[in-house]
């Protein structure tokens, strides 16, 4: 009998996960440990865990990883790609850490096309703080602090950072996708590998935001959330390449 | 860039670019800041050699990403260094809690301006109790280092490195205006070659076990287990790191105690008074965390009276209160808010408290 999945090698075993049943997290984990394999990175490869729900993922990557102050990740980052420019960097990062705290750190690291790679989870609510509103919550989402739903007029819009990212020269690729339904894990996997492999290149920064669902936080069960994603999530964060400059740049 | 790096000669030279050529020469691999003044010039030598000597410089978009790039670069193990002023340094905070916590060595260069809020650009000492109480959130100390001549910036600079590696710790600078904006002849030390590797950087698991630096420890009893080690550190640094400097202390009825520039001022008004006949001298703290009051507490042996000059409303007096444990008399007198003192100022001050001791 042939054995057609095997443990990456790049994640730990022997550990219980502390993320929620449901949780997207798992998932993307998976997906960056079996790249770090595949593309034969994970022995050189430094991540940044952000504060959030991933601020323990150190105990689920078998690799050199580096705790993040909340938001400052792609700051530590630049950091190390500068310092050691041969290795393998990516940070791995919550819509919280990244498009509210570190909105600035985010915006630079990217404008100054810096090397590396940046794992973007958005669930539209900050997680492990126990569900407050995100920049990424959406118009009429109800979360703790916003318990009668985000209201435009009081607290603005999604916050579409890829987006906005996206359209810097030194930003080489940026892909949403989306681990909310098997079609789209395989097109998350797909991303996350062309996003390690325009760093690998030399190419310049690269980006991938995951829409992923938080049962826990928006008070479903995990089917529930999964369709949330895809019927009402993807409706205002639309999946598709956002730029790809690697043609340009070689 | 100064003509050759690898022939020790005597060079006219400004502080803030001694800070620059001193950790270039000290091995510094990486700068990252943010402009401020009155430290710009610090940067801007970095940028213009710490490229060529095969370096990095990166400008942050703040202050709180510079020293966060600090942070990504000391983990791999390399020498970083930051610099800004009082304002700049705040916003630092949070990063050097987490180089404390992480236990990363990287050195830290504050040249004080006056405050609070965006204050001035003028030389001051306001900064002490932010540099010398750990300034960031939690349990920790950083080593302090305070010159009071552009040759001790550049001896300290070297020093400052090794003290971050040796003990795996942040180590502060401590300037001001005066301290970085001032030119004089400056001998540096030789340049340092290949440093030892460390071998507990972050640079890729290899073919060896996958490591990971977090200062999350959610187990208040592994919280206190780290908090004690941190501590046990602090206790060894303040052991063999502690540093000061005495002038015409022998015979002296008066001890003044000054860091820095004030430090400088006060032997100015040293030699005044001692022309007169006064028996006057000077302790001058250059490690101002760990403080010196193994040493204050000697002195009080024999010195019963002591006058603390700060160019501050009085922050090291607290220090020197506490070194005395009530033993002696202390007399404060600062300017703070940017205005320099004068030696004939403080000469007076000496004058005044010497006939007090006088009348009794």
């Amino acid at each position: 009998m042939k054995l057609l999945n095997e443990w990456p090698k790049y994640y730990k075993k022997d550990v219980v996960t502390h993320y929620c049943p449901g949780c997207g997290h798992g998932i993307v984990h998976r997906i960056v440990a079996e790249l770090l394999e595949e593309m034969d990175l994970g022995k050189h490869a430094i991540c940044v865990n952000p504060a959030g729900c991933a601020v323990l993922a150190y105990k689920y990557f078998d690799i050199d990883t580096l705790e993040s102050a909340h938001g400052r990740g792609t700051a530590m980052a630049t950091g190390i790609k500068r310092a050691r420019p041969d290795k393998f960097v990516f940070t791995y990062q919550g819509d919280g850490d990244l498009s509210a705290i570190g909105t600035a750190e985010t915006v630079h690291s990217a404008n100054r096309g810096e090397n590396f790679t940046v794992v973007f989870i958005n669930n539209a609510v900050y997680g492990m703080t126990g569900g407050q509103m995100a920049p990424t919550t959406l118009i009429d989402q109800k979360t703790t602090t916003s318990p009668f739903g985000r209201d435009a007029k009081l607290e603005g819009y999604p916050l579409h950072i890829t987006d906005v990212v996206s359209n810097f020269p030194g930003v080489v690729y940026a892909e949403r996708v989306t681990v909310s339904n098997p079609a789209g894990i395989r097109k998350t996997k797909k991303a996350i590998r062309a996003a390690f492999q325009t760093q690998v290149d030399g190419l310049g920064y690269s980006i991938v935001e995951v829409l992923s669902p938080c049962p826990t936080n928006w008070k479903m069960n995990s089917v529930d959330s999964f369709k949330w994603v895809d019927d009402v999530m993807m409706k205002e964060f639309p999946l598709g390449v956002l730029t790809d400059k690697r043609g340009e740049k070689e | 860039m100064l003509p050759s790096r690898s022939t020790v000669s005597k060079v006219f030279i400004s502080g803030n670019h001694t800070f620059g050529e001193a950790a270039i020469r000290a091995g510094c691999h990486c700068y990252f800041g943010y402009p401020i003044t009155p430290q710009n010039e610090l940067g801007e030598y970095m940028a213009a050699n710490l490229r060529k000597a095969g370096g990095v410089f990166v400008q942050s978009e703040s202050e709180t990403a510079a020293i966060n790039m600090v942070i990504g670069a000391a983990a791999t193990g390399v020498r970083v260094m930051t610099s800004s002023s009082s304002p700049g340094v705040s916003l630092k905070q949070e990063g050097m809690s987490f180089l404390a916590g992480f236990e990363l060595p990287a050195v830290v260069v504050n040249v004080m301006r006056g405050g609070p809020g965006l204050g001035n650009i003028a030389p001051a000492q306001g900064d002490y109790f932010q540099a010398t109480r750990g300034g960031g959130h939690g349990d920790y100390r950083t080593p302090v280092f305070a010159p009071n001549s552009v040759q001790e910036i550049a001896d300290l600079t070297y020093h400052a490195f090794d003290v971050a590696d040796r003990y795996r710790t942040p180590v502060m600078l401590l300037g001001d205006g005066m301290m970085g904006q001032m030119k004089e002849p400056v001998v540096f030390p030789e340049k340092i070659g290949k440093l030892p590797p460390k071998e507990w950087a972050l640079t890729g698991r290899g073919d060896d076990p996958s490591r990971y630096m977090a200062s999350l420890i959610l187990d208040p009893h592994e919280m206190e287990r780290h908090n004690w080690k941190l501590y046990r550190k602090y206790q060894e640094i303040e052991k063999h790191e502690t540093k000061h400097e005495e002038y015409m202390l022998d015979d002296a009825e008066i001890a003044v105690i000054a860091y820095g520039t004030t430090a400088r001022i006060a032997e100015g008004a040293l030699n005044r008074v001692r022309k007169d006949g006064l028996k006057a001298g000077l302790l001058r703290p250059v490690s101002l965390w760990p403080f010196p009051a193994k040493a204050i507490q000697d002195l009080a042996q024999r010195v019963k009276h002591f006058i603390v000059f700060e160019m501050s409303t009085g922050q090291m007096v607290e220090d020197v209160r506490l070194a005395l444990e009530g033993e002696g008399n202390v007399t404060f007198f600062g300017r703070p808010g940017g205005v320099i003192p004068t030696p004939a100022e403080f000469a007076r001050i000496i004058y005044r408290e010497y006939q007090k001791i006088q009348a009794k």
